[in-house]
């Protein structure tokens, strides 16, 4: 049960991204070209989506815990520190060179795979050379 | 149809799909993480890749389903590609958590540390493109 309702989430985010072209990077980086002829679609999509998940943060309030599980797994980190600005740093340089993010990288396997394939390569890449270093300095 | 009526309908839905996996599974749908535990959890390899199944079938509806309104970019250079990979790969996984961590459900909890993440890559993006362009 909770793989099916964890399938129709993906299905749904995947649907919401298509819909509002975010899987087509021309209409992001047309969104992060201010200066040039910029196309506000990913500003819509974000308001979107950001008020439908406030209203569930203010469901979540009136449930004691989810309803197919035991407990809410929502992250507590309240720290900024020296990572989160790094890390939101190097992912702004490499989502404005290609206009992909992780989700819309994913589905230009299928989209688009003369760019997805070397994209999604290379974020599996990263992310296995950070997981490399953090385990690397737990050890 | 107005320029905006089919994003606002597309976030609404990726809302949509946060909330439900918020009340239901109480979890948060961050894509990076999700592509991490897929890749380096075993014991949530299984949800991880469901999910991520999900994304690529809808994500691929573009076309098909959806009307093409906007032509994809002529194909970029591979090393343009590679390297924009390595950075949101490794980046995200530093600041734990993309677009959809920090960008849709932290905005919408208001943690301060995606308001901070969110604002630092959007305008980072901002400037990259400028640069580039």
């Amino acid at each position: 049960m909770k793989l099916i309702v964890t399938f129709i989430t993906g299905l749904l985010f995947g649907l919401g991204l298509a819909l509002s072209e975010m899987t087509n990077p021309a209409v992001v980086l047309g969104f992060l070209d201010i200066f040039g002829a910029w196309n506000p679609s990913l500003m819509w999509v974000m308001s979107g989506a950001v008020i439908v998940a406030m209203i569930s943060y203010q469901l979540k309030r009136r449930q004691l815990k989810p309803i197919l599980a035991d407990h809410w797994l929502v992250p507590i980190t309240k720290e900024l520190d020296r990572k989160l600005v790094l890390g939101a740093s190097l992912f702004g340089i490499g989502w404005g060179l290609s206009g992909y993010c992780p989700g819309p990288g994913l589905t230009a396997l299928v989209n688009y795979p003369q760019e997805g394939l070397y994209f999604v390569t290379s974020l599996i890449a990263g992310s296995a050379i950070f997981q490399w270093q953090s385990h690397r300095n737990h050890v | 149809m107005d320029s905006w009526t089919l994003p606002l309908l597309g976030g609404l839905l990726i809302g949509l799909a946060t909330a439900l996996y918020l009340l239901i599974l109480g979890k948060v749908v961050g894509i990076s993480g999700l592509l991490a535990n897929a890749l380096f959890n075993p014991s949530n390899r299984l949800t991880a890749l469901v999910f991520i199944a999900g994304l690529i079938i809808g994500g691929s509806a573009y076309g098909p389903l959806f009307e093409i309104r906007t032509p994809l970019p002529e194909a970029r250079a591979p090393m343009l590609l590679i390297i924009s990979g390595l950075l949101v790969g490794y980046g995200t996984r530093l600041a734990n958590g993309c677009t959809s961590g920090h960008g849709v459900c932290g905005l919408a909890r208001f943690s301060l540390r995606s308001w901070v993440a969110t604002t630092i890559f959007i305008s980072v993006a901002i400037i990259t493109v400028a640069l580039v362009q």
